[in-house]
């Protein structure tokens, strides 16, 4: 809900929109500036989303307005949540979901472990290496933070074995007095999965339709933790994040701090991105989506975009009957059966797919139709599929 | 540099896609057999070439002309049904009239896989489903062997050969018995070396075992092969043999003769590993290789034949989805033995 109004000026950093529920959080000024519209925006999906247009002042300083900082050792857990949501803050893994409601337990449960996702989700995206790299002491101070408001015992940092600089970063700046340790896990999409990454770290599954918080665990970005670190001490919100541009037809690759609500347009010129650029992606190849227009604006869950040209893309390939190679079955990373699934899709038996193949655990990392010799689009089915359920189910 | 008045390309996600294609997967398979095709031309001469040309040719062309008569486009470009022909060829006897090859050929693909509806369809194995027809309508024929590494090999073609169709094939050249039948009427157990070799007598591509596990190494390693298949046919065969041979070696074969005699090889490697008719489970691969390798131990060594390796294949075929049914691995996340 917005707090400003159309013709006001706003300093870097200012509140412009408060949270109107709880799982809602708060939006900062990105820059300095006026307020020019409070209307629709174009959204990712296409759809049009509430919004404020800001136009930045052509000098807009890099002065932030602070807030009431929340301080470590008086704050109470509650507090610290309450922080975390003023602060505007979501998971920047790309879920964009409220951090703060990851953090605070349903009745009954209770959370021993923090487990620090620092597995990049998809190919091609890299902003939590150098979050880890060159944030190293934000990551901790948000993990302390978090530490206090879920009141778990111990927090696991969780690194790929191609990324060894950050963990050794990580190892070399733990603070004495902190019960965390650094773990290296098997390069191996999509392991940056919360519920992979807690099996490869705790040898333990979340139940089917369940969450983390089922078996004690809560897990927060790598990403998200250094932003809480970093904004809670000053009692700032979020004006900013991380965002990989990459990809065959950009000119200068590279990890970015972009102002929230960028348009992607400007951001891509920025980089050089080529003229034929033909395919941009948000987010990763795997399950990224890929964009119809550039005139959207750069939001918290933005990771980053990739960009091909259409050199880079092969034409769709001719598709093949199933030939139960099993290539999709080996590829799961939950163990289902997505070739059995696809026929079951074919022949439209949405409840069986649900009832009898565990349709609903998918997660649509997109593996099976990577590997399909048939170039069957089978995850591409599973997504209608799961829709349907949810609509007859609802209904 | 200005990136305007853009033309955007959408699709759903995965944007990108590992590579692997059917028809790649099926080409490495025939790359993998040709070594066997070879070596089988040198132990049979002239004959076992026109055996696999004319089996190779035969299912090619029930398949091209099957697909024309449905009016669909022609599906001999995915290579599958090279290998059917490549691997039926190999099941036959090297002298076999060609008039059989030709009329088993159209009977493997056209009842085997065009009826089912394609590629991807078969129950069964199209190749053995060819050979099964012949089996039981040709029984002599398809018992009489030729001489491996005959003298005139080269140079002269078996008069069997070519046979005018419905005519009663005349083999000229000395038939000799194969490993399999002699150990079962007659009690010989031929020399390993032999065996392992390929230099006996018996059907055109059960010849060299190096070769045929060359030829399975290099397609496991290229991801091609499920390597439980044939690991656990051979397995049981060998342990199964083993034990019995234990209990009386002078009247079961040893272990190594089970293994290296007939068409076990090949069908363990080649045949059984036919994506389309196995499991898709790990687990679901092992039994259904456990099941094979005893039903060849026990055709062999009870039965009425000789050997057993094609029937217990089409029997495994055809209990391959009911494996997949009752063996599936636990979701992520569900109880043991969840939801089914």
């Amino acid at each position: 809900m917005a707090v400003v109004r159309e013709g006001q000026e706003v300093q870097r950093g200012q509140l412009l929109a408060r949270a109107d529920g709880f799982v809602s959080v708060a939006q900062h000024a990105p820059a300095s500036g006026i307020v020019r519209r409070i209307a629709l925006v174009p959204s990712i999906t296409g759809k049009m989303t509430p919004g404020i247009y800001l136009e930045p002042h052509p000098g807009s300083s890099q002065e932030v307005a602070e807030g009431e900082p929340c301080d470590l050792q008086s704050a109470s857990a509650d507090d610290i949540i309450a922080a975390i949501q003023a602060a505007g803050i979501v998971g920047l893994g790309g879920a964009a979901f409220p951090t703060h409601v990851k953090l605070k337990p349903p009745e009954g449960k209770h959370a021993h472990t923090l487990v620090i996702n620092g597995v990049e989700c998809e190919p091609y995206l890299t902003t939590d290496h150098r979050v880890m790299l060159e944030h190293t002491a934000d990551v901790y101070t948000g993990i302390r933070y978090l530490l206090k408001a879920t009141g778990a015992q111990r927090a696991i940092i969780g690194v790929e074995a191609n990324k060894l600089d950050a963990a050794e970063a990580l190892r070399a700046a733990v603070p004495a007095d902190m019960p965390v340790t650094t773990e290296v896990v098997n390069v191996k999409y999509p392991q940056g999965a919360e519920k992979m990454l807690i099996t490869a770290l705790l040898d333990k599954e979340v139940p089917s339709g369940g969450l983390p918080i089922d078996v004690g665990i809560v897990t927060v970005n790598v990403a998200t933790a250094a932003e809480i670190g970093r904004l809670l001490p000053h009692g700032r919100g979020i004006q900013e994040r991380v965002v990989t541009i990459t990809g065959p037809a950009v000119g200068r690759k590279g990890n970015y701090r972009i102002p929230i609500g960028t348009p992607l347009r400007f951001a891509l010129e920025q980089v050089d991105v080529s003229d034929d650029a033909s395919r941009v992606f948000l987010g990763g190849p795997m399950m990224g989506q890929a964009l119809s227009s550039l005139d959207i604006p750069i939001t918290k869950g933005t990771s980053g975009f990739v960009a091909f040209t259409h050199a880079d893309t092969d034409e769709r390939a001719q598709e093949y009957p199933c030939i139960r190679c099993a290539y999709c079955v080996d590829a799961c990373p939950i163990f289902l059966n997505p070739a059995q699934l696809g026929l079951l899709a074919k022949n439209r038996e949405y409840e069986r797919m649900a009832d009898e193949y565990n349709l609903m655990d998918c997660f649509e990392c997109g593996s099976c139709s990577y590997v399909c010799p048939s170039h069957i689009p089978l995850v591409q089915r599973f997504r209608v599929s799961k829709a349907i359920v949810r609509e007859r189910k609802s209904s | 540099m200005p990136v305007t008045g853009k033309t955007l390309d959408i699709d759903t996600s995965p944007h990108i896609k590992s590579g692997a294609s059917v028809d790649t997967i099926m080409r490495h398979v025939v790359y993998a057999l040709l070594p066997v095709c070879a070596f089988s031309v040198y132990v049979f001469g002239l004959t076992a070439l026109i055996t696999l040309t004319a089996a190779t040719l035969s299912c090619l062309l029930t398949e091209h002309l099957l697909c024309r008569w449905r009016g669909d486009r022609t599906t001999i470009g995915d290579w599958s049904v090279a290998i059917t022909g490549i691997l039926y060829g190999l099941t036959l006897p090297p002298a076999l009239p060609v008039w059989m090859i030709i009329l088993g050929g159209a009977v493997g693909v056209g009842m085997g896989k065009f009826l089912f509806g394609g590629l991807g369809y078969n129950a069964f194995n199209p190749a053995l489903i060819g050979r099964a027809f012949l089996q039981a309508a040709f029984p002599l024929s398809m018992t009489t062997w030729f001489e491996p590494l005959a003298e005139q090999r080269f140079v002269a073609v078996p008069s069997s050969t070519f046979t005018m169709p419905f005519a009663s094939p005349v083999y000229d050249s000395v038939s000799s018995a194969t490993p399999l039948s002699a150990m079962k009427f007659d009690g010989d157990v031929a020399a390993a070396a032999d065996l392992v070799m390929g230099l006996t007598s018996g059907s055109t591509g059960e010849t060299s075992s190096l070769l045929i596990i060359a030829g399975g190494l290099y397609l496991v390693a290229r991801k091609m092969m499920n390597w439980r298949i044939p690991v656990a046919i051979l397995g049981t065969v060998a342990a199964f043999s083993g034990a019995l041979y234990q209990v009386d070696p002078a009247v079961y074969p040893s272990p190594v003769f089970m293994l290296f005699a007939g068409g076990l090889m090949l069908g363990a490697v080649f045949m059984a590993t036919d994506m389309v008719a196995s499991p898709m489970t790990g687990l679901g691969c092992v039994l259904y290789g456990v099941l094979i390798g005893a039903m060849v131990v026990v055709i062999r060594l009870w039965g009425g034949m000789p050997e057993g390796v094609m029937y217990a294949i089409l029997f495994a075929n055809a209990v391959s989805p009911h494996i997949d049914r009752l063996v599936r691995p636990r979701v992520y996340g569900t109880a043991k033995r969840g939801a089914s």
